[in-house]
């Protein structure tokens, strides 16, 4: 076979996988950031708070280590460590610790910054502890969610998965035709009866199986290390990931269509990239964001994408949830590809 | 001469923002020819031919080629036409063979055929190499490869063998003659060396600021605006070598006040004996001589007062 759509796509193939960074990147670099993030945020590995005590006496109950709130059914371990006040300062300011207590006789003064919602915890759970077993009128407990689909990880890995195509089709499509005018090729190549066409359909083609392969691995890992699944229907999972790569990969030959420096490049890359990056919920949730900042968030490509994966992993959602978010990534991707073709520089 | 016009280029301009970087020009190149643009850097050699290989749209007159023009038949023309440009590079972690194929895909060719360019282009042994692994003279003649892919009835090569060593030329030299006797393609070269022009091309067009400042094949050339041979001799003394009077002698020029002198003649042997025999006549010695033909670059520098080299 040596049609010029086969050869093309073939071309691509092998560039990816005969150079390591690309497939480090591309591959290796999501699963381990799942890993690393979702046993961070996972509570894989138990997570012991340390708290500094400064003063002359420190009662026994507030030095060692200490379990608190063992019969509410979610139990926290801190870590008591006495330290003089200009240590505890110290350790504040370099994050190491996120409050320290001061025992003046009888009194247990907290020093923490009050919007830390990591300290305002610590101190609840202290002070409960303090004062010894609730009434026991309030029936009060915490279930932990260990359920499939309420964890971090749950939320994190369809995340990553939007973040890998839109990175895969970014740099995959729009670094290389880049790369491929400024070594003047593409000049070479338009010299011959090639058509433009199927030399832009080998990129997409490539990326949707390249993309698949990237998202097969990663979704391998996290089932298997974390237990993830897809709740939703897999059919409506494969229409919005194609999707996804369609608007990526116009995306892409937009940022491609004239430029042939690489700082020129280098910088449209991050600023498509980077914003959607932070504000599109990859890794937390994107309602901390003011709400005036929201529909705007929502209407990102990323979000979209991130957001629909999303709710077929977590929701169980079928095509009808998820038809609106397809529809629009797929114009995105016809517009860009579309206004990017008749913007495209080939010489 | 009877023969078929393959390139028809008629009062071509193209200007770059204040730059005209070519002018008006017009030429016609006939089949089988081999056609050499000389001229330094910034002539407008590139420009011209991009615009024949229709990378480049002229701004005023017509170019033909095979009678065909780039507006209505750019898809026929593409299979016709094979070209290599000025330092073009390849994906790296490509091979040889794999870029072969990629290219001779876009003619619809069998893989077949890049064996038989391998071989022409002698690349065979270097067929698994990455492109990033080839020497300069083996990427250029992969690029002549890729430019024979398709068989082409014309050939456009800009700057061949540019940045190559004296070895790796006379290889890129060796495959275009072959190409001249075997298949009689049409080709158009852009240099800056004379010795590429003098070898290959039958006719040669000077080219300096946007214009052809002399056109013709060698000889013609030499006749019409160099000066035949050039004899440079030294004498132990003082020797008034014109009052002579010697035959064949077009122009005298004194290098040192009658003791070094460049003598521009017809015919190095008819004129070289009568000299050393009036030395011998007048007791004087010859101290240092040498003797050349007039190149190309020798008529560059009467022309303009650069050398072609220059930038």
């Amino acid at each position: 076979m040596n049609t010029s759509l086969y050869q093309l796509t073939l071309t691509n193939f092998r560039v990816f996988f005969r150079e390591p960074a690309i497939l480090f990147w591309a591959t290796l670099f999501p699963i381990i950031m799942a890993w690393v993030l979702g046993i961070a945020f996972s509570g894989k590995g138990e997570s012991v708070k340390t708290v500094y005590v400064i003063g002359r006496e420190i009662p026994g109950k507030l030095s060692g280590e200490k379990e608190f709130g063992e019969n509410t059914g979610n139990p926290s371990k801190i870590k008591f460590r006495k330290a003089s006040e200009e240590e505890a300062v110290k350790a504040i300011k370099q994050g190491v610790i996120a409050m320290y207590l001061e025992i003046a006789g009888d009194s247990v003064i907290y020093h923490f910054d009050p919007v830390n919602p990591e300290a305002q915890l610590t101190h609840l759970i202290i002070e409960r502890g303090l004062q010894g077993p609730q009434d026991s009128d309030n029936k009060t407990s915490i279930k932990p969610l260990r359920a499939k689909g309420t964890r971090y990880i749950d939320f994190l890995v369809p995340g990553l998965i939007a973040l890998g195509i839109m990175n895969s089709c970014i740099w995959g499509v729009g670094w290389s035709l880049i790369e491929t005018r400024m070594k003047k090729l593409l000049r070479r190549m338009i010299a011959t009866p090639m058509k433009k066409s199927r030399f832009l359909s080998s990129y997409m083609i490539t990326r949707v199986m390249l993309g698949g392969f990237e998202t097969l691995l990663l979704l391998l890992f996290t089932r298997l290390y974390f237990g993830t699944e897809i709740t939703g229907s897999i059919a409506a999972f494969v229409a919005v990931f194609l999707a996804g790569i369609f608007a990526f990969s116009g995306i892409a030959i937009l940022i491609a269509s004239r430029t042939a420096k690489t700082e020129v490049a280098n910088g449209l890359v991050n600023l498509v990239t980077l914003p959607m990056m932070i504000l599109s919920g990859i890794f937390f949730n994107y309602h901390n964001f003011p709400d005036w900042a929201l529909p705007v968030i929502q209407a990102l490509p990323l979000t979209l994408l991130a957001d629909s994966i999303r709710a077929v992993f977590i929701e169980a959602a079928g095509f009808t949830e998820i038809l609106k978010a397809v529809a629009i990534l797929s114009t995105t991707g016809l517009v860009t590809f579309a206004i990017g073709l008749r913007m495209f520089k080939w010489y | 001469m009877n023969k078929m016009p393959v390139i028809e280029i008629k009062d071509v301009s193209k200007s770059f923002k204040e730059i005209e970087a070519v002018k008006n020009l017009t030429l016609t190149i006939y089949e089988g020819e081999y056609v050499a643009l000389l001229g330094p850097n910034g002539a407008g050699k590139t420009t011209l031919i991009e615009m024949i290989e229709g990378l480049q749209k002229p701004d005023a007159g017509t170019i033909r080629i095979l009678g065909m023009n780039w507006k209505e038949h750019e898809q026929k023309l593409h299979q016709k036409i094979g070209l290599s440009l000025q330092e073009t590079k390849f994906i790296d972690k490509i091979t040889t063979k794999e870029t072969l194929d990629l290219f001779g895909s876009f003619y619809g060719l069998r893989p077949a055929r890049t064996e038989e360019i391998l071989e022409l282009v002698n690349l065979t042994e270097k067929r698994k190499a990455y492109t990033n692994q080839l020497s300069g003279g083996q990427r250029q003649r992969l690029a002549i490869g890729i430019a024979l892919l398709n068989n082409p009835r014309v050939l456009l090569l800009d700057e061949p063998t540019t940045g190559l060593d004296p070895g790796a030329r006379r290889e890129v030299w060796k495959i275009l003659e072959k190409l001249r006797t075997d298949f009689k393609t049409t080709m158009i070269l852009t240099t800056h060396y004379m010795e590429e022009a003098e070898v290959l091309c039958e006719r040669i067009l000077i080219m300096d600021k946007g214009e052809f400042i002399a056109a013709g094949t060698l000889p013609e050339l030499n006749a019409r605006y160099g000066e035949g041979d050039l004899i440079e001799i030294t004498f132990d003394q003082n020797f008034d070598i014109g009052a002579s009077d010697l035959p064949g002698v077009k122009r005298l020029n004194w290098v040192n006040a009658h003791t070094k002198a460049e003598v521009f003649v017809d015919n190095i042997a008819e004129v070289l004996p009568s000299i050393i025999e009036s030395t011998r006549h007048s007791n004087i010695r010859i101290t240092a001589l040498t003797s050349r033909k007039m190149t190309l670059d020798d008529l560059f520098i009467s022309m303009t007062g650069r050398h072609l080299t220059d930038a």
